[in-house]
């Protein structure tokens, strides 16, 4: 109550030095909101106008001439279902793994009763710094019998380091080590400790953890690019790559394919846009806290 | 250390061990896994000394020395690639790096709650974007004939431009485009830097008859100026491992005399081109050239501010 009435007080005696440096800043912030939001709506007018219209220009902020052809070729298309369907069990399965890996490691190297816990924290965050690189990483894998297998894509880059300090400085502040001692006299093993009392206590920050897993492992193509060669293993992205970039970069000019077919695979690269993006862009108001958390849980402690 | 001391260090190392071996056990598999996909490469980019056979595998190998490191220095590519690297990592710098700042404190100075979250909401959901998507954004937006940018400049009477085609666009492009996608969300870690500045600050500013410019220059800045320096340093820290995703894809025939950087020329030397050893090589010198930024940048943060990474 104090605090909104000085806030208002404040208010009345802004200078107008200080209005037009409020409004100046009002003024930017919108351009800022203009410049990231038309390319979104744009994207999105455009998979669902009709393929001419979308050729022709006719687009400039909403759908012209409503159609659903693209998102219908989408669903005709198999190679395009197989793609979304292996992403979706990417992100399902290798969000597991890589949560339960996180955890083992995180929450052991957050006990003070822990010996060599610091020898460890070193040994993973130098992989932050340094690497073998991108061949000597390739031939491990390929050694491993994982090129062209979906395992490529789920254990090399399983572990995120950035994941297991957030995860581990969370458990620090969280489960203090007084609790931890008191359930051992108990006769409550480390074991039992974790699965009934520290897990039920960390949802905040397992909810970091999977969400950050499950966008990675959804938006990542490099590590398909390199290890898959049969595309019935290929995860959405890598399909899109082909479809849109490729092809773009590829014989956009040539006039020589029939109109109607160069419009509507105009049209669909719109609509790939959309249907690639739509998940993670639906759920992203209501998890943003979350990934705020997990950016600031990091930086306190890092 | 004392003998005495160790021997106790031991005792204790075994005592925690057999009372928690729980936990232990729980660490191994995580362990496995940064020593079997991290640090078993690490051993392995000794690679970049031998002659890789595949048959006598990585170990067997014929040792050469320093013959691809020299390789790599004499070819003339190697100037060309140092430079656009270098070039394009610190254009992004120069502009990402401020941007977001300017954009948490202009975000700081709004009283409006439900037009700030809006703004804060909308310029964060870019991040969530793959690269792949990204890139096919830019493609459309830029295309020739039908892309939009090229539709406007010619609706206003100018002649469409083929901007993926020219070498010059290449950087301004990256960059910008990096910036439409990460601004927002890397306000956020100044946003909540400024949340935790002393209120009495703020109080005093104004009793002292400060402006709001003011204000921020001496109140806010110097706030957040902890949190603006560990950051300076990791990205600088992460300058010659520009990301490669980006690049790659919006690489082709035309730009590529800007565009081939030291981690897109390994990728196609070594994994289009089976060059594994001078591959390794040249991906080695990126890493230790990295490592040895890092280490400078923190050193110099260190001397100059008390703020350091380490």
């Amino acid at each position: 109550m104090a605090a909104s009435s000085l806030v208002s007080k404040r208010k009345i005696r802004e200078s107008a030095g200080d209005r037009i440096f409020v409004f100046t800043i009002y003024f930017i912030l919108s351009l800022v909101l203009v410049a990231v939001l038309y390319p979104l709506i744009y994207i999105a007018s455009s998979s669902i106008s009709s393929p001419s219209a979308v050729v022709s220009g006719k687009v400039w902020l909403w759908p012209v001439d409503i159609s659903f052809r693209g998102f219908q070729t989408i669903f005709k298309t198999p190679l395009i279902m197989t793609g979304y369907a292996n992403s979706l069990f990417y992100m399902a399965v290798g969000t597991l793994i890589s949560v339960t890996l996180t955890v083992m490691l995180a929450y052991p190297l957050s006990r003070k009763t822990f010996f060599g816990r610091n020898g460890i924290l070193m040994v993973v965050l130098f992989t932050m710094l340094f690497g073998g690189g991108l061949i000597p990483t390739y031939l491990v894998v390929k050694e491993l019998g994982m090129i062209d297998s979906r395992l490529a894509l789920l254990i090399p880059n399983a572990i995120w380091v950035w994941q297991v300090i957030i995860a581990r400085s969370f458990f620090q502040s969280a489960i203090p080590d007084e609790l931890a001692e008191a359930s051992a006299i108990d006769g409550c093993s480390d074991w039992r400790f974790l699965r009934s009392v520290v897990l039920p206590l960390s949802k905040p920050i397992l909810a970091v953890l999977v969400l950050m897993y499950a966008v990675g492992q959804w938006n990542a193509y490099f590590d398909a690019l390199i290890y898959l060669k049969s595309d019935k293993l290929f995860p959405l992205q890598l399909v899109l790559r082909s479809i849109i970039i490729q092809n773009n970069s590829a014989g956009a000019m040539d006039i020589s394919i029939q109109v109607q077919r160069a419009q509507l695979a105009e049209l669909l690269k719109y609509s790939l846009i959309v249907v690639a993006t739509l998940p993670v862009l639906l759920i992203y108001p209501f998890v943003q806290r979350y990934f705020v958390q997990g950016m600031l849980v990091g930086s306190v402690k890092g | 250390m004392l003998p005495g001391a160790r021997r106790g260090t031991l005792e204790l190392a075994g005592k925690s061990v057999k009372k928690h071996w729980q936990l232990y056990l729980l660490v191994i598999p995580p362990l496995l896994f940064f020593l079997i996909f991290k640090y078993v490469p690490m051993a392995n980019a000794v690679l970049a000394f031998k002659d890789y056979n595949v048959i006598k595998g990585i170990w067997g190998s014929p040792w050469v020395g320093l013959k691809y490191f020299q390789m790599f220095f004499e070819n003339p590519i190697f100037w060309t690639l140092v430079r656009n690297t270098l070039l394009l990592s610190f254009y992004q710098l120069l502009a990402g790096f401020p941007i977001p700042i300017l954009l948490a404190l202009m975000l700081n100075e709004i009283r409006n709650g439900r037009f700030k979250r809006f703004v804060q909401l909308v310029t964060f959901a870019p991040y969530f974007i793959s690269t792949v998507v990204m890139v096919s954004i830019i493609m459309l937006f830029l295309a020739p004939r039908l892309g939009f940018v090229n539709i406007a400049l010619q609706y206003f009477g100018f002649a469409p431009i083929n901007f993926l085609g020219e070498p010059d666009m290449f950087r301004s492009i990256y960059v910008w485009s990096d910036i439409w996608q990460t601004a927002g969300y890397s306000a956020v870690i100044y946003l909540a830097a400024l949340a935790g500045i002393d209120p009495t600050l703020y109080e005093a500013a104004k009793v002292d008859g400060a402006s709001r410019f003011q204000k921020i220059w001496h109140v806010d800045l110097p706030g957040i100026l902890p949190t603006i320096t560990i950051i300076l340093i990791l990205n600088v820290g992460s300058i010659m491992s520009i990301g490669f995703e980006k690049i790659y894809l919006l690489q082709n025939s035309l730009n590529l005399p800007k565009s081939e950087v030291i981690a897109t020329y390994v990728y196609s030397m070594g994994l289009l081109n089976a060059n594994y050893s001078f591959a390794t090589a040249v991906g080695l010198i990126n890493s230790v050239i990295n490592l040895m930024l890092l280490v400078a940048v923190n050193s110099f943060a260190k001397r100059i501010s008390n703020n350091s990474i380490w």
